[in-house]
């Protein structure tokens, strides 16, 4: 079950839709070009994304947010993410000293192009273990359909 | 040291570290595990630290003690629907682990630990004896 989500495929470059250019970065290389809206590898929050035959998942790994302050929205088949992280170290006490600052504070976004198929009427969200995961649904005439031969 | 165990682990299937060393293998992505982020702040009566740990529940979170040596390790568990496919993974390791060494003036015997929302928070006092005192500088 973990495998798929964490496997990054071998044959990721035979699935150029529109979904893996908005992602991409430059891991073909040089002189591949990046996606309009593809941010620098380690940005907050980072965020996976797999496909059933049904739905596009994402997986937004960002701990510690409210999830009434997470914004969600699908305009025009771009896939938007935003929220903000509080500083959790009290500042301006003089007497708490400050060792280690990694966790990514403030506002963010991310944005991803769904792939055309994507059945923006059919989007769900859902905030868990600080993962939030959106399901997105795909049209029915582009799930898998067995056709009777004559 | 090498770690026989870890080379042999199946994908999927938990690989623990005896010796807590990181060993890469690419391609195998389930024996890797990923330093968490954290903040770490001091006040007069103990330490805090938060760690980023998303995706790790409270059944799947390992805070350990041993000597002077903090651990905290966890694995991701989310649910996936049948059938997917992964087509993008900016996550990539599916458990986080980190290591520190605590001094002698904490008393390790009290830590707390919270998680929540995939923040591991823990709170580390000092020792009573340790907490801080005024010296009066005699003058004579």
């Amino acid at each position: 079950m973990l495998d798929h989500l964490f496997y990054r495929p071998d044959e990721l470059f035979d699935h150029l839709t529109g979904l893996h250019q908005a992602l991409s970065r430059s891991l073909a290389g040089e002189g591949t070009p990046n996606a309009i809206r593809s941010v620098a590898a380690g940005s907050f929050p980072g965020i996976n994304v797999g496909r059933t035959a049904k739905t596009v998942e994402v997986y937004a790994f960002a701990p510690g947010l409210d999830a009434k302050s997470v914004d969600v929205t699908v305009e025009r088949g771009v896939l938007r993410i935003s929220g903000e992280r509080r500083a959790a170290a009290p500042s301006g006490d003089a007497k708490v000293q400050t060792y280690a600052v990694e966790r990514p504070m403030g506002r963010f976004t991310r944005a991803l192009s769904l792939p055309d198929d994507a059945d923006t009427s059919k989007v769900e969200a859902r905030y868990r273990d600080g993962v939030l995961q959106v399901s997105i649904g795909l049209q029915e005439g582009s799930q898998p359909q067995r056709i009777t031969v004559q | 040291m090498p770690n026989t165990d870890l080379a042999k682990s199946n994908r999927g299937q938990s690989a623990f570290t005896e010796s807590g060393t990181e060993r890469k293998e690419p391609g195998n992505s389930s024996s890797r595990a990923a330093t968490p982020a954290v903040d770490i702040f001091e006040d007069a009566d103990g330490l805090t630290l938060l760690a980023d740990m998303p995706g790790v529940s409270r059944e799947n979170l390992d805070v350990r003690l041993d000597g002077d040596t903090l651990a905290i390790e966890g694995n991701v568990s989310i649910a996936t629907p049948d059938g997917m496919r992964a087509l993008w993974a900016e996550v990539n390791a599916p458990r986080f682990r980190r290591k520190f060494t605590l001094s002698r003036e904490l008393d390790a015997g009290r830590i707390e630990a919270n998680l929540k929302d995939g923040v591991l928070s823990l709170r580390i006092p000092k020792q009573a004896h340790a907490q801080p005192r005024r010296i009066d500088v005699q003058v004579g």
